[in-house]
């Protein structure tokens, strides 16, 4: 993991006394809420319905089980005892107190992580593929690159008040696992013929109002290119990012108004007059920070180990926590062991004091103290021994951590919705706790295979509903939560946009439209098909048919 | 015409307020003093505004309650989710208090 150096250590002590001082003069009437409110955000603090919420940076999803210990520590000490992490990779805290905010964003420091680039009209905190390091199928380590583009894009001077928001998400992987065709920037680290490390860098897709998959602009960069291409593609949206209307003015929107064609020719004459210029890292730099991603010591062990394949047998609850939470690592004899925030009737993405204690502790015992933030709200262990795996799966079930349902249709991505946020419409915690409850049976969601619903609570789409396999989306309706249905979306390498099936739905329809989705997959499909392979052969039609049949 | 209260949120510690008569805050709804007419309104959120300005509380507004059923309600749902708390934590918030 990267370590902070006396810099980067200063700038978040620093930062932290800034803000204690602000807080002081808040409170002294020095600064007036409106002249405030724009520095508290700058601190990760919103109000929400509730309360404030404190929303920490976990920078492309790594923490260290010390850091875990720490959030723990902070939900006991100053929250209600829990945190929810989000589509994000971070963690927010619900109830902190705004007087006890500089203590907690010091408690923060003390382990080297703060809550800048989490609010605000800058380069957000960067997120990557949550197996980095780890993936068997990966072509190099994204965090080299994010963490290269966390220590660019924090305080950059330039593009702290971009016309909107900026996100940045990277995969080492041609396997998508960081939805990185809906951010603002999407950079696939990939080699050329030769075996040089360079990125396809993908701009302009997002979510929210007007969801869009991003435009590949460079198919091959060379790597030591990648900050001043960065630099160009942020100077062109900066100047010609629109400034006049909020919902206009996403990157995505530019691209689409000047065309994929115009928009390279732009970034490409910015590049040409900053490019082998002092903004690209010098090779010893990022060979420095590279070594802070160095594999761990892992031993060396022969793979499909024998007692993990004896437990398989043996043990019918472990296979199936194996078959759905295990993935492939790229060390014989290691494993990237999930761990699933969504038990039936849970909220997905919350965790305990308790429970973050536990995983803090396995981590430390089983995976080299690694702990991973996914954007589907899991965490994972990127390395465990596979002839650890029975003792790592025993302990998490003993926490309530085992729920064999990674990637099922009960692993739902659901916002805070209307139960935590100012910005909501409708509810979408309790629709993921009705889903998950009326798919309890496992074998029955094993039968349904691999189906991914994701619901926001309203068009900001931090629920991802738009690339939802099933999307929720929720609307006010007079008054009322009413649900509007999408079907067909992926966030994968082979991203697409879900599509409206019909008239939103109210709140207690919801359950039973999602079970005569899966109803009508189940007898659609052909052998061996996925949810999302019969609906690209079917499409809507049948299954509005259906869900609106009796209407 | 229909009642309102005014609610906002704690400066200190963020939490949902409600004005009472006295020109105080408290966390229960059922201590605000209601209001009819848009005149009385204004006048309740004038005096609300004094309490933004001393840093008691922030973004006040008014929101419209119902006590038809004996019970003081606010109508909008969003209004009764932060009256009481998250409805998928029953044990937090100031439905866990009362
Ligand atoms: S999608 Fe809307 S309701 Fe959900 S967290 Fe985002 S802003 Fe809030």
């Amino acid at each position: 993991m990267y370590l902070y150096d006396t810099i980067d250590q200063s700038l978040v002590d620093q930062r932290v006394e800034q803000f204690r001082g602000q807080v002081r003069r808040r409170m002294a009437g020095e600064l007036s809420e409106d002249e405030f409110k724009p520095l508290r955000l700058m601190n990760g603090l919103y109000l929400q319905l509730h309360a404030y919420m404190l929303r920490v940076a976990i920078p492309y999803g790594t923490l260290s089980s010390h850091q875990m210990r720490k959030l723990a520590h902070i939900a006991q000490r100053y929250d209600k005892g829990y945190g929810h992490f989000t589509t994000r990779q971070n963690l927010q805290f619900n109830w902190p107190k705004l007087e006890e905010t500089p203590d907690i964003l010091a408690e923060l420091a003390d382990v080297q992580m703060h809550a800048l680039q989490t609010s605000g009209n800058c380069i957000r905190n960067v997120t990557a593929d949550q197996y980095a390091g780890a993936a068997a199928d990966e072509v190099a380590d994204p965090r080299i690159t994010a963490e290269v583009v966390r220590q660019w894009s924090t305080l950059h001077p330039e593009f702290s008040f971009l016309p909107r928001k900026f996100k940045i998400a990277v995969t080492g992987s041609s396997r998508d696992r960081a939805a990185v065709r809906v951010h603002d920037i999407g950079l696939v680290v990939k080699r050329d013929e030769a075996g040089a490390i360079g990125y396809q860098v993908i701009v302009g897709g997002g979510l929210g109002r007007t969801p869009m998959i991003g435009a590949t602009v460079r198919d091959f960069l060379p790597k030591r290119h990648l900050l001043s291409y960065l630099e160009a593609i942020l100077r062109v949206y900066n100047q010609a990012g629109r400034r006049d209307n909020m919902y206009k003015a996403r990157i995505k929107i530019l691209v689409h108004a000047l065309g994929a064609e115009e928009f390279i020719r732009r970034v490409e004459a910015e590049w040409e007059a900053i490019r082998d210029s002092a903004v690209d890292l010098p090779a010893g730099e990022h060979d420095r920070i590279a070594t802070f991603f160095a594999p761990p010591r892992f031993e060396a062990l022969p793979n499909n180990d024998g007692e993990f394949a004896r437990y398989r047998l043996e043990d019918r609850e472990f296979a199936q926590w194996a078959r759905t939470n295990v993935a492939p690592h790229k060390q014989l004899g290691y494993a990237i062991a999930n761990i699933s925030l969504k038990p039936e009737g849970g909220i997905p993405g919350d965790a305990t004091t308790e429970q973050m204690n536990a995983i803090a502790a396995i981590a430390e015992r089983f995976s080299f103290g690694e702990i991973r933030v996914t954007h589907e709200q899991n965490l994972v262990l990127p390395h465990v021994r596979q002839a650890d795996l029975y003792g790592v799966w025993q302990t998490l079930k003993s926490h309530d951590l085992a729920t064999p349902n990674l990637g099922l249709i009960s692993d739902i991505i659901a916002c805070p919705g209307m139960d935590y946020c100012s910005l909501a419409n409708a509810r979408s915690i309790p629709l993921a706790q009705d889903i998950s409850k009326r798919f309890a049976d496992l074998r029955r969601q094993h039968d349904i295979g691999e189906l991914k619903v994701k619901i926001s609570g309203c068009i900001n789409a931090c629920g991802h509903h738009h690339v939802g396999h099933i999307g929720l989306l929720g609307v006010d309706r007079k008054g009322e939560e009413y649900y509007q249905i999408t079907l067909g979306g992926s966030a994968d390498e082979n991203t697409n946009l879900g599509k409206i099936v019909g008239p939103a739905v109210p709140y207690d329809k919801v359950g039973s439209a999602i079970e005569t989705i899966t109803n009508t997959y189940i007898g659609l499909r052909a052998d061996g098909e996925s949810f999302l392979d019969t609906y690209r052969r079917v499409g809507n039609d049948p299954f509005k048919e259906t869900l609106y049949a009796a209407h | 015409m229909a009642m309102q209260v005014i609610s906002a949120n704690r400066l200190v510690d963020g939490l949902v307020v409600y004005m009472t008569g006295g020109g105080g805050w408290s966390e229960r709804i059922a201590d605000a003093q209601a209001v009819t007419g848009k005149e009385v309104g204004e006048v309740a959120m004038a005096a609300a505004r004094v309490a933004e300005e001393a840093r008691i509380i922030v973004e006040p507004y008014l929101i419209d309650i119902d006590e038809s059923s004996g019970e003081r309600r606010p109508t909008r749902y969003r209004e009764l989710i932060r009256a009481k708390g998250p409805t998928v934590r029953l044990d937090i918030g100031k439905q866990a208090e009362l």
